[in-house]
Protein backbone atom coordinates (compact mmCIF):
# COMPACT_ATOMS: atom_id res chain seq x y z
CA UNK A 1 0.00 0.00 0.00
CA UNK A 2 1.22 3.77 -1.05
CA UNK A 3 2.08 5.24 1.90
CA UNK A 4 0.67 9.47 1.62
CA UNK A 5 3.63 11.54 0.63
CA UNK A 6 3.23 14.94 2.23
CA UNK A 7 4.46 18.08 1.30
CA UNK A 8 6.47 18.36 4.81
CA UNK A 9 8.29 15.07 3.87
CA UNK A 10 10.13 16.48 1.45
CA UNK A 11 13.17 18.86 1.97
CA UNK A 12 15.90 20.15 -0.74
CA UNK A 13 17.82 17.62 -1.58
CA UNK A 14 15.08 14.32 -0.96
CA UNK A 15 16.25 11.46 -3.47
CA UNK A 16 13.13 9.94 -5.66
CA UNK A 17 13.56 6.37 -4.93
CA UNK A 18 15.24 5.12 -8.52
CA UNK A 19 13.52 3.54 -11.27
CA UNK A 20 14.59 0.73 -13.09
CA UNK A 21 13.49 0.23 -16.70
CA UNK A 22 14.21 -3.22 -19.17
CA UNK A 23 13.19 -1.80 -22.24
CA UNK A 24 13.39 -4.23 -24.99
CA UNK A 25 13.22 -4.41 -28.76
CA UNK A 26 9.41 -5.57 -28.27
CA UNK A 27 8.30 -2.74 -25.69
CA UNK A 28 9.94 -0.27 -28.50
CA UNK A 29 7.59 -2.48 -31.38
CA UNK A 30 4.44 -2.46 -28.64
CA UNK A 31 4.91 1.34 -27.99
CA UNK A 32 5.41 2.07 -31.33
CA UNK A 33 1.80 0.91 -31.84
CA UNK A 34 -0.01 2.17 -28.93
CA UNK A 35 1.67 6.06 -29.39
CA UNK A 36 0.88 5.42 -33.24
CA UNK A 37 4.74 6.93 -33.59
CA UNK A 38 5.66 4.20 -36.22
CA UNK A 39 9.14 5.81 -37.39
CA UNK A 40 11.72 3.04 -38.91
CA UNK A 41 14.47 4.40 -36.61
CA UNK A 42 12.86 2.45 -33.36
CA UNK A 43 12.45 -0.92 -34.58
CA UNK A 44 14.11 -1.21 -38.08
CA UNK A 45 17.95 -1.61 -37.60
CA UNK A 46 18.74 -1.29 -41.08
CA UNK A 47 16.54 1.74 -41.86
CA UNK A 48 18.10 2.97 -38.57
CA UNK A 49 21.67 2.78 -39.76
CA UNK A 50 20.90 3.68 -43.66
CA UNK A 51 19.68 7.48 -41.74
CA UNK A 52 23.06 7.25 -39.75
CA UNK A 53 22.49 5.69 -36.79
CA UNK A 54 24.51 3.32 -34.98
CA UNK A 55 20.99 1.19 -34.51
CA UNK A 56 17.64 1.02 -33.46
CA UNK A 57 17.18 3.90 -30.81
CA UNK A 58 14.61 4.08 -28.05
CA UNK A 59 11.72 6.61 -28.36
CA UNK A 60 12.67 9.56 -26.53
CA UNK A 61 8.46 10.10 -25.20
CA UNK A 62 9.08 5.95 -24.06
CA UNK A 63 11.97 7.76 -22.19
CA UNK A 64 9.82 10.53 -20.94
CA UNK A 65 7.03 8.08 -20.03
CA UNK A 66 9.79 6.49 -17.91
CA UNK A 67 10.27 9.88 -15.48
CA UNK A 68 6.41 10.12 -15.62
CA UNK A 69 6.12 6.81 -13.94
CA UNK A 70 9.25 7.49 -11.55
CA UNK A 71 7.44 10.76 -10.29
CA UNK A 72 3.69 9.11 -10.18
CA UNK A 73 5.01 6.35 -8.26
CA UNK A 74 6.58 8.35 -5.65
CA UNK A 75 4.08 10.89 -5.03
CA UNK A 76 1.12 8.72 -5.67
CA UNK A 77 -2.79 8.64 -5.85
CA UNK A 78 -2.82 12.17 -3.81
CA UNK A 79 -0.01 14.02 -5.47
CA UNK A 80 -0.58 15.88 -8.99
CA UNK A 81 1.82 16.29 -11.65
CA UNK A 82 1.81 19.24 -13.03
CA UNK A 83 5.02 19.71 -15.37
CA UNK A 84 7.14 16.97 -16.88
CA UNK A 85 10.04 17.97 -18.81
CA UNK A 86 12.99 15.82 -20.77
CA UNK A 87 15.70 16.63 -23.20
CA UNK A 88 17.04 13.71 -25.60
CA UNK A 89 20.83 14.46 -25.84
CA UNK A 90 21.67 11.08 -26.95
CA UNK A 91 20.85 7.84 -28.06
CA UNK A 92 19.45 5.42 -25.58
CA UNK A 93 19.21 1.51 -27.10
CA UNK A 94 16.79 -1.15 -25.82
CA UNK A 95 18.18 -4.27 -24.30
CA UNK A 96 20.29 -3.06 -21.23
CA UNK A 97 18.89 -1.29 -18.05
CA UNK A 98 18.09 2.27 -18.05
CA UNK A 99 18.04 3.75 -14.52
CA UNK A 100 15.34 6.41 -14.04
CA UNK A 101 16.55 8.94 -10.81
CA UNK A 102 15.52 12.29 -9.20
CA UNK A 103 16.06 14.61 -6.51
CA UNK A 104 13.70 17.44 -4.88
CA UNK A 105 15.50 21.42 -5.61
CA UNK A 106 12.52 23.46 -4.30
CA UNK A 107 9.62 23.13 -2.03
CA UNK A 108 7.35 26.41 -2.53
CA UNK A 109 3.76 27.71 -1.60
CA UNK A 110 2.21 29.42 -4.06
CA UNK A 111 -1.56 30.65 -3.55
CA UNK A 112 -2.04 28.29 -0.58
CA UNK A 113 -0.48 25.38 -3.05
CA UNK A 114 2.41 23.51 -1.86
CA UNK A 115 4.77 22.62 -5.06
CA UNK A 116 7.97 21.00 -5.32
CA UNK A 117 10.04 21.05 -8.09
CA UNK A 118 12.85 18.79 -8.80
CA UNK A 119 15.19 17.45 -11.40
CA UNK A 120 15.32 13.80 -13.19
CA UNK A 121 17.80 12.08 -14.93
CA UNK A 122 17.96 8.61 -16.57
CA UNK A 123 21.43 6.99 -16.54
CA UNK A 124 22.18 3.97 -19.31
CA UNK A 125 23.87 1.24 -18.22
CA UNK A 126 26.95 2.89 -19.35
CA UNK A 127 26.47 5.47 -17.06
CA UNK A 128 25.48 8.32 -19.39
CA UNK A 129 22.89 10.73 -18.81
CA UNK A 130 21.15 11.42 -22.11
CA UNK A 131 17.45 12.57 -20.66
CA UNK A 132 17.80 15.14 -18.07
CA UNK A 133 14.68 16.51 -17.12
CA UNK A 134 12.45 18.09 -14.54
CA UNK A 135 9.24 17.95 -12.64
CA UNK A 136 6.72 20.01 -10.90
CA UNK A 137 4.45 18.65 -8.39
CA UNK A 138 1.86 19.29 -5.60
CA UNK A 139 1.48 17.64 -2.37
CA UNK A 140 -1.05 17.11 0.12
CA UNK A 141 0.06 18.73 3.71
CA UNK A 142 -0.34 16.61 6.95
CA UNK A 143 -3.67 16.87 8.64
CA UNK A 144 -3.52 19.22 11.82
CA UNK A 145 -4.64 17.47 14.85
CA UNK B 1 -10.36 11.76 -30.40
CA UNK B 2 -12.18 9.91 -27.91
CA UNK B 3 -9.90 8.22 -25.49
CA UNK B 4 -11.02 4.88 -24.66
CA UNK B 5 -10.37 2.75 -21.37
CA UNK B 6 -9.27 0.17 -23.51
CA UNK B 7 -6.13 2.67 -25.32
CA UNK B 8 -5.31 3.91 -21.85
CA UNK B 9 -4.29 -0.21 -20.29
CA UNK B 10 -2.77 -0.83 -23.58
CA UNK B 11 -0.42 2.47 -23.48
CA UNK B 12 0.10 1.57 -19.45
CA UNK B 13 0.67 -1.53 -20.32
CA UNK B 14 3.47 -0.78 -23.40
CA UNK B 15 5.41 1.46 -20.92
CA UNK B 16 5.54 -1.77 -18.37
CA UNK B 17 3.46 0.92 -15.56
CA UNK B 18 1.39 -1.36 -13.34
CA UNK B 19 0.56 1.62 -11.40
CA UNK B 20 -3.73 0.90 -11.16
CA UNK B 21 -4.86 4.82 -11.71
CA UNK B 22 -4.15 3.46 -15.45
CA UNK B 23 -4.78 -0.14 -15.32
CA UNK B 24 -7.51 -0.45 -13.30
CA UNK B 25 -10.82 0.64 -12.74
CA UNK B 26 -12.00 -0.87 -9.58
CA UNK B 27 -8.65 -0.74 -7.56
CA UNK B 28 -8.44 3.41 -8.70
CA UNK B 29 -11.77 4.07 -7.89
CA UNK B 30 -10.75 3.05 -4.34
CA UNK B 31 -7.59 5.72 -4.63
CA UNK B 32 -9.50 8.49 -6.20
CA UNK B 33 -13.29 8.86 -6.37
CA UNK B 34 -12.82 9.86 -10.25
CA UNK B 35 -11.58 6.56 -11.53
CA UNK B 36 -9.02 6.01 -14.01
CA UNK B 37 -7.13 7.97 -15.60
CA UNK B 38 -4.56 8.51 -18.42
CA UNK B 39 -0.83 8.47 -17.48
CA UNK B 40 1.38 11.77 -18.00
CA UNK B 41 2.34 11.14 -21.64
CA UNK B 42 -0.39 9.47 -23.09
CA UNK B 43 -1.93 12.48 -24.53
CA UNK B 44 1.10 12.13 -27.02
CA UNK B 45 -1.01 9.76 -29.26
CA UNK B 46 -2.89 12.51 -30.59
CA UNK B 47 -1.51 13.58 -33.98
CA UNK B 48 -2.40 16.67 -35.39
CA UNK B 49 -2.64 17.41 -39.24
CA UNK B 50 0.43 18.11 -40.98
CA UNK B 51 2.23 21.39 -39.98
CA UNK B 52 0.56 24.30 -42.11
CA UNK B 53 3.08 27.02 -41.43
CA UNK B 54 6.34 24.27 -42.68
CA UNK B 55 6.80 24.42 -46.79
CA UNK B 56 5.34 21.84 -49.20
CA UNK B 57 9.28 20.78 -50.13
CA UNK B 58 10.70 21.17 -46.61
CA UNK B 59 13.83 19.02 -47.41
CA UNK B 60 14.66 17.40 -44.34
CA UNK B 61 13.11 14.03 -44.31
CA UNK B 62 14.61 12.99 -41.43
CA UNK B 63 13.91 13.90 -37.85
CA UNK B 64 14.90 12.82 -34.43
CA UNK B 65 13.01 13.81 -31.31
CA UNK B 66 15.36 16.60 -29.24
CA UNK B 67 12.78 17.05 -26.05
CA UNK B 68 9.14 17.34 -24.99
CA UNK B 69 7.91 19.27 -21.89
CA UNK B 70 4.20 19.16 -20.63
CA UNK B 71 2.18 21.36 -18.59
CA UNK B 72 -0.53 19.83 -16.86
CA UNK B 73 -4.34 21.49 -15.96
CA UNK B 74 -7.09 18.94 -15.84
CA UNK B 75 -6.49 14.75 -15.79
CA UNK B 76 -7.55 12.70 -18.63
CA UNK B 77 -10.21 10.43 -18.29
CA UNK B 78 -11.63 7.88 -20.11
CA UNK B 79 -14.77 9.32 -22.47
CA UNK B 80 -13.23 12.44 -22.77
CA UNK B 81 -12.88 14.09 -26.35
CA UNK B 82 -9.94 15.55 -26.97
CA UNK B 83 -8.45 18.25 -29.58
CA UNK B 84 -5.17 18.60 -30.04
CA UNK B 85 -3.96 21.78 -32.09
CA UNK B 86 0.11 22.14 -32.93
CA UNK B 87 1.41 25.45 -33.84
CA UNK B 88 5.32 25.93 -34.78
CA UNK B 89 6.31 28.58 -32.37
CA UNK B 90 10.02 28.80 -33.67
CA UNK B 91 12.13 27.42 -36.05
CA UNK B 92 16.47 27.62 -36.75
CA UNK B 93 19.41 26.17 -38.19
CA UNK B 94 22.47 24.65 -36.19
CA UNK B 95 25.64 22.83 -37.54
CA UNK B 96 25.95 18.92 -35.98
CA UNK B 97 27.31 15.33 -36.08
CA UNK B 98 24.60 14.76 -38.61
CA UNK B 99 25.37 17.93 -41.06
CA UNK B 100 22.93 20.90 -41.09
CA UNK B 101 19.96 20.65 -38.68
CA UNK B 102 16.40 22.26 -38.68
CA UNK B 103 15.18 22.56 -35.20
CA UNK B 104 11.56 22.88 -35.28
CA UNK B 105 9.48 24.34 -32.09
CA UNK B 106 6.11 22.97 -31.73
CA UNK B 107 3.51 23.71 -28.83
CA UNK B 108 0.18 21.59 -28.47
CA UNK B 109 -2.67 22.89 -26.47
CA UNK B 110 -4.64 19.72 -25.57
CA UNK B 111 -8.70 21.00 -25.14
CA UNK B 112 -11.52 18.47 -23.46
CA UNK B 113 -15.17 18.08 -24.71
CA UNK B 114 -15.62 21.05 -22.25
CA UNK B 115 -13.59 23.35 -23.71
CA UNK B 116 -11.15 23.19 -21.10
CA UNK B 117 -7.37 23.42 -21.84
CA UNK B 118 -6.39 20.02 -20.48
CA UNK B 119 -2.49 19.99 -21.33
CA UNK B 120 0.38 21.74 -23.08
CA UNK B 121 2.89 20.26 -24.62
CA UNK B 122 6.17 22.22 -26.38
CA UNK B 123 8.38 19.57 -28.95
CA UNK B 124 11.66 20.05 -30.04
CA UNK B 125 12.09 18.23 -33.40
CA UNK B 126 15.21 17.95 -35.70
CA UNK B 127 14.98 17.92 -38.95
CA UNK B 128 18.01 16.96 -41.03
Amino acid sequence: MHQTLYWEDVTVGTEIPPLVKNPSNRQLVRYAGVSGDFYEIHYDKDFAISTGLNGIIIHGALKQAFLGQLITDWIGPTGTLKKLSAQYRGMDEPGSPLICKGKVVKTYVHNHLHFVDCEIWIENSKGQQFTPGSATVLLPIKPRD
Amino acid sequence: MEVERGHIKAFAEAIEDPNPLWNDENVARQKLSTGMMAPPTFLRFIRTERLQELPEDFPYNRSLDGGSQWEYFESVKPGDRIKAVTTVTDLYKKSGKLGEMIFVLTTTTYTNQFNKLVATQTNTSIRY
